[in-house]
């Protein structure tokens, strides 16, 4: 008889253990579902889950909540790094991030976002930029390319009446407290992985008590930008990373 | 504990220490940032978490974000930047979260002044944030009663997860009165069960104050609503002077036949208006609200079967005026005495308005007891009674 080799299994890959098996609400070539794995895999790899607390936004992302298997709490729009700070300073061992829309972050909530950086408070910020406001229905955001059209800026944003676009990571690199604040993009396998490790690095940051960390992601919005999820991925690389260039923008290694 | 002299924003600051929170969040604001820069001092001192946030907004957030953690957390302001935190009250009333919120009010609208006022009675009553909620709001009249309520506003915060408003004007958060201060509390040893501390161990905790559902968010409103009626039904306080059997005096006989309702300062002054009034033999006695939420609308119901008249003395427009009137039900004629932009309300005015609804509710004419006049007797020649009561 021919003896038979044992039957093994070994899985290569599956959900992040940070990551719940609920179904998002994001549309048809979203980006969120890939930054929220990016975040989940980080959580995973530095060991962090049972100590992780997520601070969601307003805006698409709003339930974010749903989606992480981690502690979690629902800012008031742009609010979320000041609430994080209620969170971090009365539980210093925790690792607090939130988790932030450009109109969130960049407008309505620029002094929050700001003065956390600027206190160096030891926190970390998911940066999710696609230029628009997508929750409410593709209106121009702070960060809306110049001649972008949108539903507020139907003939495009003329930066003669409605400004630049706010550059979050030239910003905040500036300032004292702010430890590591990086720029990567989600459109293509390459840029994701890049991209994974900004956020680890940014974990990492908060770990070891160094202060404010940030990530800024571009990504797409096929809904509100009116293109195939494919053309927006192009578009991201043609038209978003001119204005927006990738890389580490402040990397201080001391506490 | 001996007795000493503190300053009202200064005892408040030491009372919440003392009642043990655990972090204070704030921002400068005039009448009251005696009680951050106290805070900012003794708080490091102790291990716990002092911030000076960069606005209000910033603030009553970070207050959010300690209080989902389960932290007994506070933070102080005065009127505008009361208005400035609305939004995050009504986040943390959806929250069910606990928190301590201070208000030294001052002169409004606009950025107003720096002197006492009582303007921020409807948006902190009535609450000025969006949706339905209501807070527990106490208003002490001296600076020893502020203490007191402070303690009183940790524990009832925590007992049902409510924002608790303690309401006084600059004038109470400026002056210095002596005081005995509680003992220093333990502080407590593990967040809630509920608290945002990590999923160690258990399933996620989330605080989410938003349904998108309509029903969902409904039965959170109806929750919301039980709450705010079981403590309704459980947390109404205030004091009366001279009013029944129990606390009237002993020279002019048991029932008040006049109201006058005042709290905070404004209650401080119509007592003594009060006891003017009565020395000229006017059956009067003061009502002070101390929860102006929950308003004690049962007992001025229940005073308004009897009562002839009720006067109303605030320092603002007559804001609690419409609670009180909503109270009386029609009852009684509710006459009221306002003053606005910082000015207080004198004695003799109060006192004079006593007279006028004495006059004009009196009945028969002969039902008031004669009293030495003594009205006015520093402020120049005592005028003349107004005649004409029917």
């Amino acid at each position: 008889m021919i003896p038979v080799e044992p039957f093994t299994e070994q899985v290569v890959f599956q959900r992040p253990r940070a990551m719940s098996a609920t179904p998002t609400t994001y549309c048809p070539g979203c980006m969120h579902g890939v930054a929220h794995r990016l975040v989940a895999e980080a959580i995973d790899e530095l060991g962090i889950r049972e100590r992780a607390i997520l601070v969601a936004p307003v805006g698409c992302s709003v339930f974010a909540y749903n989606y992480f298997e981690i502690d979690g709490v629902v800012a008031a729009h742009g609010r979320a790094p000041a609430v994080a700070t209620g969170l971090k300073r009365t539980q210093p061992d925790k690792i607090v991030f939130t988790y932030q829309g450009d109109g969130d972050l960049a407008s309505i909530g620029i002094a929050e976002i700001l003065h956390a950086a600027g206190r160096g408070e030891n926190l970390t910020v998911i940066f999710v930029n696609n230029a628009v406001y997508g929750m409410t229905g593709g209106q121009m955001a702070p960060t809306t390319l110049p001649g972008m059209k949108t539903t507020s800026s139907p003939l495009g944003r003329d930066t003669r009446t409605m400004g630049h676009p706010m550059k979050m990571c030239e910003l905040l690199s500036q300032l004292d407290g702010a430890a590591f604040i990086a720029r990567r993009s989600l459109h293509s396998p390459a840029e994701i992985r890049r991209a994974k490790k900004a956020i680890v690095e940014a974990f990492k940051t908060q770990m070891e008590g160094r202060g404010f960390s940030m990530v800024e992601l571009l990504a797409s919005c096929p809904t509100n930008w009116d293109m195939k999820p494919v053309d927006a991925l192009k578009w991201i690389e043609t038209h978003m990373v001119p204005i927006y260039p990738l890389g580490d923008y402040k990397t201080r290694v001391e506490s | 504990m001996a007795k000493q002299l503190m300053k009202g924003n200064e005892a408040i600051a030491e009372a919440a220490i003392r009642a043990g929170v655990e972090a204070y969040f704030g921002y400068p604001i005039t009448p009251q940032t005696e009680l951050l820069e106290y805070m900012s001092k003794r708080m490091p001192e102790l291990g716990r978490v002092f911030l000076q946030a960069e606005s209000e907004v910033a603030a009553i957030n970070m207050v959010y974000g300690a209080a989902c953690a389960g932290r007994r957390v506070m933070t102080s302001s005065s009127s505008p930047g009361i208005s400035l935190m609305q939004e995050g009250l009504s986040y943390i009333a959806a929250s069910n979260v606990p928190a301590v919120i201070v208000d030294v009010m001052r002169g409004g609208p606009g950025l107003g002044n720096i002197a006492p006022s009582q303007s921020d009675y409807f948006q902190m009553v009535k609450m000025a944030g969006h949706g339905d909620y209501k807070p527990i709001v106490l208003a002490p009249a001296t600076v020893q009663e502020a203490v007191d309520l402070t303690v009183l506003a940790f524990d009832l915060a925590e007992q049902y997860r409510t924002i608790v408003t303690v309401l006084l004007d600059g004038m109470l958060g400026q002056m210095m009165e002596p005081v005995e201060l509680p003992a220093m509390r333990a502080l407590p040893a593990t967040p809630p069960a509920w608290a945002i501390t990590g999923a160690a161990g258990r399933a996620k905790n989330v605080v989410v104050p938003f349904r998108l559902q309509a029903d969902e968010l409904e039965a959170l409103n109806f929750d919301l609503q039980r709450k705010i009626a079981d403590i309704a039904r459980r947390e109404v306080r205030f004091k009366e002077y001279f009013i029944d059997g129990a606390n009237a005096d002993k020279v002019h006989g048991d029932r008040a036949e006049l109201i006058v309702v005042a709290f905070g300062a404004a209650g401080r002054v119509a007592l003594s208006a009060v006891k003017a009034a009565r020395q000229q033999g006017i059956r009067v006695g003061l009502h002070r609200p101390i929860t102006l939420s929950p308003f004690p609308d049962e007992r001025l119901s229940q005073l308004a079967d009897e009562a002839r008249g009720f006067l109303v003395v605030e320092m603002n427009a007559g804001q609690m005026l419409e609670d009180v009137k909503l109270s009386v039900g029609g009852q009684a004629p509710v006459r009221f005495h306002g003053r606005m932009g910082g000015q207080v309300p004198m004695p003799d005015d109060i006192a004079q308005e006593i007279e006028k609804l004495d006059g004009m509710t009196s009945r028969p004419i002969d039902h008031k007891i004669e009293g030495p006049v003594v009205l006015r007797a520093a402020v120049g020649p005592a005028r003349k009674p107004e005649t004409g009561r029917n």
